[in-house]
């Protein structure tokens, strides 16, 4: 079994009245691909929250490679090589897509951003679109974000993040508002660049046609618990995910 | 120890002034999310709009009666609020509500532009003296000291609009609407409630409120070109201390400025013009959303 | 179109010189004018890209005037050139020291501290004596690297040293406006969380914006009152700032000429108002401001730049 590259260690959250996590631990070995379920208010989106620094946990750790990053700002999390895509695209409006790429770019450069050089020489302009165009939207290099479909903008947002090369990738509900013909290729897409670094990959999803199809295992939270961490067969057929995610209990 | 009693009367009256003069400010500012950089025009607006009323009331014969001159005051300063209320709010500010509300604070300094001419066109440049209500009162001795009775009668006024506001938003029904809307304006209009009208209402009385501060303070001056420039950074301060959008924050911090002026006057009169500003800053810095909350200040 | 940045510095400044020869000198002086306040204008659309909106330039602009002023008077040092340095060194410690906590607060609270500061400074010179209290101080005419100008030719010496400063900024700000860090701060003013999320620390580029805002006003303080030979505590009022964001706001932030252009736009409109409609300028500043504020939501500049993409796109 390959070594731990994500450890959450005895999670406790909680939002005034409500139970965001309770004793959440997990271990997520290097290189694994992951799929979080749950209902709206289980705490996936806090787990990732946490995880990428947005909020701090009242109790417990998360360590990343060994070391623990649970007082971390997002920025500095960001920087270790842990990355996310967010449920509703975090674009800038008033930019275009290229120009997303390229702020993208400068600040994940190998060279720190410059207060001189031009954002847009031909080098940088050429290694924008090629990302754009191996997310197949190089198309709309030029367009703004009101005049983007929404599974450009979902494809946007998360070449954005990918573009930094990270570690670990956690995707927020990566085809919701997409069209139902859209998902498979936008995933298809997304794991096909992923996979060619080895990242870890961690997604959370609604629609259970994805994550049997693309996730080693998953995690079904409830309650701020994870009720249920194994391949999605035994998952999805398990009594409590059906009562309490799925709703398929009989 | 009399430099104490002195401190304190003086800080009253000033705190008093203060607090009629911020109180609209405050009350725009929290129902309609605005902060109106007029709202020293519209103060100046209410001076001017008293010395052209009592001037006319006693031309046309109040010596019989002088203390009608008071209400001939009142009456200016609603005048000023009926006619410029619904203009500035339904002609101009509603349409900028869904801009940036930094947007809409620009929107108002070009009203308090256009009002200082405004003003200057309507009643020329000289200034003008109506100081009959302000000697009515007599004066009154307080220890060795004499103080003008009218100022006293700031603090009245004071008090009783501070005591109206509270009591129209907190026990009647009308107010407790307009609760909702500082509240939560979105759910109030699911709810039913009519926004635009309140928007309206509550700018009136805004101005209402700032043309009230004016008609008070045009007794006791020179109206002039320019007296609403410097009050409106005043009443910033005064709203920043308080809270925005706190009637009750606007009394604390107005008494709390008047106060800390009077003080400087009398022991460090170098620190008379900035100790408010210093006050501001400090709140802005160590409790941004003033003493009593009621916006979060935008933070990162 | 030039597209390199200097050669476009070099022919405006070509163009200014030549224009300054044909200009009668209250036209010069109004430009000087126009230029040093258009600098203070131009820090503030610095900030405006990244989002903000200070209220509160005038203290960096009565920075800059005081501590020129000051050295001159005190010390003797008349030199143009020296005075410049050392406007820009206070105005940058000023900044060095109030950035870092600005740069936390955003829209409203940010312009109302930026405000508060300005008038903490004004109070503080009003009541100044040994500084001239309300009357400010009278400031003597500056040299340039030894050459002592009068009359009409000093007019025109502070007129070429503004529009080679002016010229310089611009271009440098223009630079400074296509690098990375530049794109940067766009991205800041549309979706900060995001710019976080990317890794860059958003504070820190606020910070620098509002540096280069600080050190702009403070040049341009030190021409203005060097130009008109007088400081006073009116230089940090809020209606002075008020007057830096209207240029700011005709102007756009897209395009750094627009912001001088404006600049001379709005001291013709004074002017002019002055001379014929003595108490009409505010009202017609105002007018001016709302149709703008209507109409080009993104100023004169945005005009040009929405004629580039359309050339592009065909």
């Amino acid at each position: 079994m390959s070594e731990a590259v994500l450890v959450a260690e005895a999670i406790d959250k909680t939002f005034g009245a409500v139970t965001a996590a309770q004793d959440v631990s997990v271990a997520v070995p290097k290189g694994a691909i992951w799929s979080l379920i749950g209902s709206n208010g289980a705490g996936k989106t806090t787990f990732v929250n946490m995880v990428t620094g947005y909020i701090k946990p009242d109790k417990g750790h998360i360590l990343f490679e060994g070391d623990d990053i649970t007082k971390l700002s997002p920025r500095e999390i960001t920087r270790l090589g842990i990355r996310r895509s967010f449920q509703i695209p975090q674009l800038c409006a008033e930019l275009s897509v290229l120009d997303n790429m390229l702020v993208s770019l400068s600040i994940n450069d190998t060279e720190a951003p410059s207060y001189w050089r031009d954002a847009r020489t031909r080098n940088d302009v050429d290694r924008a679109m090629d990302i754009l165009q191996r997310f197949q939207i190089a198309d709309y290099s030029d367009r703004l974000m009101g005049e983007l479909p929404a599974g450009v903008r979902k494809l946007l947002d998360i070449a954005m993040a990918i573009s930094g090369a990270p570690k670990v990738m956690l995707l927020d509900e990566p085809t919701s508002g997409v069209a139902a013909e859209e998902k498979f290729p936008i995933m298809d897409l997304v794991m096909e660049v992923l996979s060619a670094a080895d990242v870890t990959i961690l997604f959370v999803e609604h629609d259970m046609d994805i994550v049997t199809r693309y996730s080693q295992r998953v995690l079904a939270f409830y309650d701020g618990q994870i009720i249920a961490n194994d391949a999605p067969d035994e998952v999805l057929s398990d009594e409590a995910v059906q009562r309490y995610v799925t709703g398929t209990a009989k | 120890m009399e430099l104490l009693a002195f401190i304190l009367v003086d800080g009253l009256i000033y705190g008093a002034w203060l607090f009629i003069v911020s109180v609209g400010l405050t009350l725009v500012f929290g129902v309609l999310n605005i902060l109106n950089l007029a709202h020293g025009s519209l103060y100046a607006i209410g001076a001017y709009a008293t010395a052209s009323a009592v001037g006319a009331y006693f031309a046309l014969g109040g010596d019989i009666f002088p203390l009608g001159s008071y209400v001939a005051m009142i009456a200016g300063a609603a005048l000023v609020a009926l006619v410029l209320g619904p203009l500035l709010e339904r002609g101009l500010l509603r349409h900028f509500y869904d801009r940036d509300h930094v947007i809409v604070v620009l929107v108002t300094y070009g009203v308090f532009l256009i009002l200082e001419d405004v003003m200057k066109l309507i009643w020329g440049v000289t200034p003008l003296f109506v100081s009959e209500p302000y000697s009515l009162l007599g004066n009154v001795e307080l220890g060795p000291l004499f103080y003008v009775t009218y100022d006293f009668l700031v603090i009245a006024v004071a008090i009783i609009v501070g005591l109206a506001v509270w009591f129209v938003l907190n026990r009647t029904r009308r107010g407790k609407v307009v609760l909702a809307v500082i509240h939560d304006r979105e759910m109030s209009q699911t709810m039913g409630v009519n926004v635009d009208r309140v928007f309206m209402v509550s700018f009136m009385i805004g101005v209402f409120l700032a043309a009230l501060g004016g008609a008070l303070t045009a007794p006791m001056i020179s109206v002039s070109p320019g007296i609403g420039v410097n009050v409106i950074i005043i009443a910033f301060a005064v709203v920043i201390i308080g809270g925005l959008g706190s009637i009750e924050g606007a009394a604390i911090g107005a008494l709390f400025v008047g106060i800390a002026r009077a003080a400087s006057v009398h022991l460090l009169p170098e620190a008379e013009l900035f100790i408010i500003y210093l006050v501001m800053a400090a709140v802005l810095v160590f409790r941004p959303e003033g003493l009593f909350q009621k916006v979060q200040a935008r933070k990162i | 179109m030039l597209r390199s940045v200097p050669a476009a510095c070099a022919a405006a400044l070509a163009a200014l010189i030549a224009i300054g020869f044909l200009l009668p000198e209250w036209a010069m002086f109004l430009t000087t004018m126009a230029f040093a306040k258009g600098l203070v204008a131009l820090g503030l659309v610095c900030l405006m890209r990244a989002g903000l909106v200070s209220f509160g330039q005038g203290l960096y602009f009565c920075v800059g005037a005081y501590v020129s002023g000051l050295m001159a008077n005190w010390t003797g040092i008349s030199d143009i050139f020296l005075l410049s340095v050392l406007g820009i060194l206070a105005a940058g410690i000023v900044a060095a020291i109030f950035g870092p906590l600005l740069a936390t607060y955003r829209g409203i609270f940010f312009a109302m501290l930026t405000l508060s500061l300005s008038m903490i400074l004004y109070g503080t010179l009003s009541k100044m004596t040994v500084l001239g209290g309300t009357d400010g101080l009278n400031v003597a005419a500056p040299t340039f690297l030894g050459y002592a100008p009068e009359g009409r030719a000093l007019g025109f010496a502070l007129y070429l040293f503004t529009c080679v400063v002016v010229v310089v900024t611009g271009g440098l700000t223009r630079v400074f406006f296509n690098s990375e860090h530049g794109l940067i701060a766009l991205a800041i003013r549309d979706n900060e969380l995001r710019v976080e999320y990317l890794g860059a620390s958003v504070r820190t580029e606020i910070a620098v914006s509002y540096a280069v805002a600080a050190v702009l006003a403070g040049i341009g303080g030190v021409i203005a009152g060097l130009a008109i030979g007088h400081v006073d505590p009116e230089f940090s009022y809020w209606t002075t700032s008020g007057e830096f964001v209207f240029v700011a706001i005709l102007s756009g932030y897209f395009s750094i000429g627009a912001v001088f252009i404006s600049s001379i736009l709005l001291e013709l409109v004074r002017s002019f108002s002055n001379l014929y409609f003595p108490n009409t300028w505010q009202l017609s500043l105002g007018i001016f401001l709302l149709v703008v504020i209507l109409l080009l939501p993104n100023g004169l500049g945005s005009l040009l730049s929405k004629l580039k993409r359309k050339e592009r796109r065909t």
